[in-house]
């Protein structure tokens, strides 16, 4: 597949039609473009997820960002849940995939060690939904690692047809595709078809579609952080009904598609500028003047 | 976009472009002065000017120019080694005109030996830069690749010369602009190799008929 344009279905048929994983046809692909042996991507992948792991483990641990802006509402989320008479409204799953998206996106701002994937900026959404159902589904690495070449691919696919930068195409194309990769890595970690993997990227990318990228002062906080959340939560309310057997009306790729053309027709105040959106409210405006004042 | 680009890199936050790609323009400094800095004036363009504080941009410049990468932990604490590394390091504000890049920065570095370069470079996305002036010399440069800046006279032969002697040392030339300041005048050619390029064609290369110097550009990642 080194044709300009990949294609999600082409992926999907081809798993299909050889009667194979996802993850398998992926990994075979990416070995052959970049000329490497499968292993030595799989043992990058188990690089990655250690990483993941550890900026969870320091963004658990409460800091503080670098503008003072942000931080500390992962373990302060974490502590509330921990508490014996605490009913939480997300049950398990979706609770630590929420506390760990935080966790990491707080440890981004807070300048933590992070694998940007896609992004910085959306780094926290994937080591949520992965490493909450690890935990809670009883995965192992190596299935986190197909998981990781599932989501990877997903994302290629996206850069390839679209964009995966907040100052191209918008927020929709960091945190919703981060959503999207998040939610093919989930059905497929989970026992879900090819198809099913296609479904849940196409409606992460229908529930995100438009999203702005408006970072208050620039900076990469707000309302960068409470995004990862709330993409992990897409990822898994998509995986749920991909898993049911729900369709997407559009596919994936149309859906990737469409998310270019609104990219595309985004204004450039929308676009990272911090030019408009939440970074252009009043509260905005006034701590970005004191903040530069410093 | 392989699938290491899009599941990586690791690196130290917040931002691809302000942290990463600033990390990486200070390597890419380094490597065009030829060695390590002791002293740096680094004025700041645009974005970069506006939230290198918050971005933690000012650290990742100085991390870049004393070699490390990054995915370097010490980061956040850049400022401190380098303070205790003897570097003398300065920060200003510069205004490079609207059509310069957001993310622009030009160093003015000096090394032991007393030899200085200005380089300005521009942080381009996703980690990506572009290193785009050197001692007032337009260029192009990314640091993907090895690579020769040549300044000579504007002349017919010379750039057969140039390109003669590389595939007399066996490289083979990945990429080639020319730049001039004016006609017959005085001229630049940065040139990116496949291969690194040896002390000895270097030499070959400054005693070149109408070449006025030559500075080999180590790749940076």
């Amino acid at each position: 597949m080194a044709n300009d344009k990949l294609s999600l279905e082409k992926y999907i048929e081809l798993a299909q039609k050889e009667n194979k994983a996802l993850y398998e046809v992926m990994l075979a692909d990416n070995a052959k473009e970049m000329d490497t042996a499968p292993i030595a991507l799989e043992a990058k992948m188990q690089e990655m997820l250690q990483v993941m792991q550890e900026s969870i483990a320091f963004g658990l641990t409460g800091v503080k960002s670098r503008s003072g802006l942000t931080g500390g509402s992962a373990k302060a989320l974490a502590e509330a849940m921990a508490q014996p008479k605490y009913q939480s409204l997300l049950g398990p799953v979706a609770q630590d995939a929420l506390v760990y998206a935080l966790a990491v996106s707080e440890a981004n701002a807070a300048m933590g060690r992070i694998v940007a994937a896609p992004t910085a900026g959306a780094s926290g959404v994937l080591p949520g939904v992965l490493f909450s159902l690890k935990k809670h589904r009883n995965l192992s690495d190596i299935d986190l690692q197909k998981g990781l070449i599932v989501a990877g691919n997903i994302g290629m696919v996206i850069a390839s047809r679209a964009s995966l930068s907040g100052a191209m195409g918008g927020c929709q194309a960091e945190c919703g595709s981060a959503g999207a990769m998040a939610a093919g890595a989930a059905v497929s970690m989970l026992g879900g078809t090819p198809e099913q993997v296609g479904h849940a990227v196409a409606i992460v990318l229908k529930n995100m579609l438009g999203l702005v990228c408006d970072p208050v002062a620039g900076l990469v906080e707000v309302p960068c952080i409470k995004r990862n959340g709330g993409s992990a939560m897409q990822a898994l309310l998509a995986a749920e009904m991909a898993l049911a057997g729900i369709k997407s009306f559009i596919p994936a790729d149309e859906a990737i598609d469409a998310m270019k053309e609104v990219g595309d027709k985004m204004p450039c105040a929308f676009r990272e500028t911090a030019d408009g959106g939440l970074a252009h409210t009043p509260t905005a405006i006034a701590w970005a003047k004191k903040y530069f004042s410093k | 976009m392989n699938l290491l680009d899009v599941i990586g890199p690791v690196m130290i936050g917040p931002s691809s472009s302000h942290t990463a790609g600033a990390v990486r323009l200070g390597l890419l400094a380094v490597s065009i002065l030829g060695e390590q800095p002791v002293k740096a004036d680094i004025a700041l363009h645009g974005s970069f000017a506006r939230t290198y504080r918050g971005h933690g941009t000012d650290m990742a410049l100085l991390a870049g120019l004393m070699g490390w990468m990054p995915d370097d932990a010490r980061i956040p604490e850049a400022d401190i080694y380098a303070e205790q590394k003897g570097i003398q390091y300065n920060f200003s504000t510069i205004d490079l005109g609207e059509l310069t890049h957001p993310n622009t920065v030009r160093f003015h570095l000096e090394g032991a030996s007393g030899k200085t370069c200005t380089v300005t470079g521009s942080s381009i996305g996703g980690g990506q830069v572009r290193v785009t002036e050197i001692d007032d010399f337009p260029v192009e440069l990314n640091g993907a690749l090895p690579g020769v800046l040549i300044v000579h006279k504007d002349r017919p032969g010379v750039i057969a010369l140039v390109s003669g002697k590389l595939s007399e040392y066996k490289i083979n030339i990945a990429g080639m602009r020319v730049f001039r300041t004016n006609k017959g005048g005085s001229a630049t050619m940065i040139i990116e190799c496949d291969q690194t390029v040896p002390e000895e064609a270097i030499k070959a290369l400054k005693e070149t008929k109408n070449v006025e110097s030559v500075r080999f550009i180590n790749k940076v990642l």
